[in-house]
């Protein structure tokens, strides 16, 4: 994994308390990770502040994934 | 006895009577404090009495600009902004048949539309802190109606609608949100009323007085708190027994 694969996963991890195993590219942050809407709105929040960067609300809303998270943000940074 | 030392509070509306008293309830419990409001004199006036913890950040929220920057303004004065009193509000009073589109918007802007700008803008330190505490001033008469308000009950109805909605969106991250509904309080609005008004006023009012702007400050002083963590979407009607709601 690159690293910002290893700091999204991180903050994941952190954040909603799963295990380390659990958070794979394809887990949707709702349906496998068990985070609720606002959870998803940190977790954006978190992303923002650890990569410097700003994630519209219309981009957020396609993060549904840890993948999109890192995809977006390779892009971004 | 209620201590609120390293918490900063921004109060809106500071420079009227209600607004003045709360951040001085705030201040007094060891609040860190910024004072808006319209008016810078009586906002100075302010600060200066309360000394050290008090930071002055004028705002006309009936300009977008201005709602979008005090918060900003807030925490940079003040490092965060952990408590937020909206307090400001504004009256444009007509009957119903002749109020104009214009009164009815100035009113719902400033009273119910800066509120959701300004709340939602400090929700974000308030979530990463997970401690939080929003206070709207709303008014008794949300509650019960009043002739030639039909735009303030309106806008004061909404916040309490407002405030529950929010109030479940976040209590899982330690910020409660509630309201606090004055009855007739003795400010520089109700001194203009005459005898014949105040008594009739006074006949429908079972404690027998009009309340304080210190009145209000209590109520406001507990839902900042920690003591009323378990406390969230309510709204604390403070009127002297006049509504029983």
């Amino acid at each position: 994994m690159s690293d910002i694969a290893d700091r999204v996963k991180k903050i994941v991890v952190e954040h909603l308390g799963v295990d380390e195993e659990k958070v794979v590219e394809s887990a949707s942050f709702i349906d496998d990770l068990g985070a609720d809407s606002l959870d998803t709105v940190e977790l954006v929040m978190a992303f923002e502040e650890e990569f410097g960067i700003e994630i519209p609300d219309d981009a957020a809303e396609t993060i549904q994934t840890v993948g999109d998270a890192v995809k977006f943000i390779n892009g971004a940074v | 006895m209620i201590d609120l030392t390293g918490k900063n509070a921004l109060v809106t509306g500071a420079s009227g009577g209600i607004g003045g008293a709360i951040a001085e309830a705030l201040h007094a419990a060891g609040a860190a404090v910024a004072l808006s409001g319209t008016r810078e004199a009586p906002l100075n006036e302010l600060a200066g009495k309360l000394g050290e913890r008090a930071h002055v950040v004028p705002a006309n929220l009936a300009d977008p600009e201005a709602v979008a920057a005090l918060p900003k303004a807030a925490a940079e004065a003040m490092g965060s902004v952990d408590i937020l009193v909206n307090n400001a509000g504004i009256t444009r009073d007509n009957l119903f048949m002749r109020m104009s589109d214009e009164e009815w918007d100035q009113v719902l802007d400033v009273n119910l539309g800066s509120v959701f700008r300004l709340s939602r803008a400090v929700l974000r330190g308030m979530m990463k802190a997970r401690w939080g505490r929003i206070v709207n001033i709303t008014s008794v008469v949300g509650t019960t109606g009043n002739p030639g308000q039909g735009n303030y009950a309106a806008a004061k109805a909404g916040l309490v609608g407002m405030s529950k909605s929010l109030a479940s969106e976040v209590a899982s991250r330690g910020i409660t949100v509630n309201c606090v509904a004055p009855g007739f309080i003795e400010t520089a609005m109700t001194d203009k009323l005459n005898d014949d008004q105040k008594s009739r006023i006074l006949g429908q009012i079972p404690t027998g007085r009009m309340g304080t702007p210190a009145d209000i400050a209590a109520a406001v002083l507990y839902l900042a708190s920690p003591a009323s963590g378990y406390v969230t979407g309510a709204t604390l009607h403070v009127n002297g027994g006049m509504a029983m709601v």
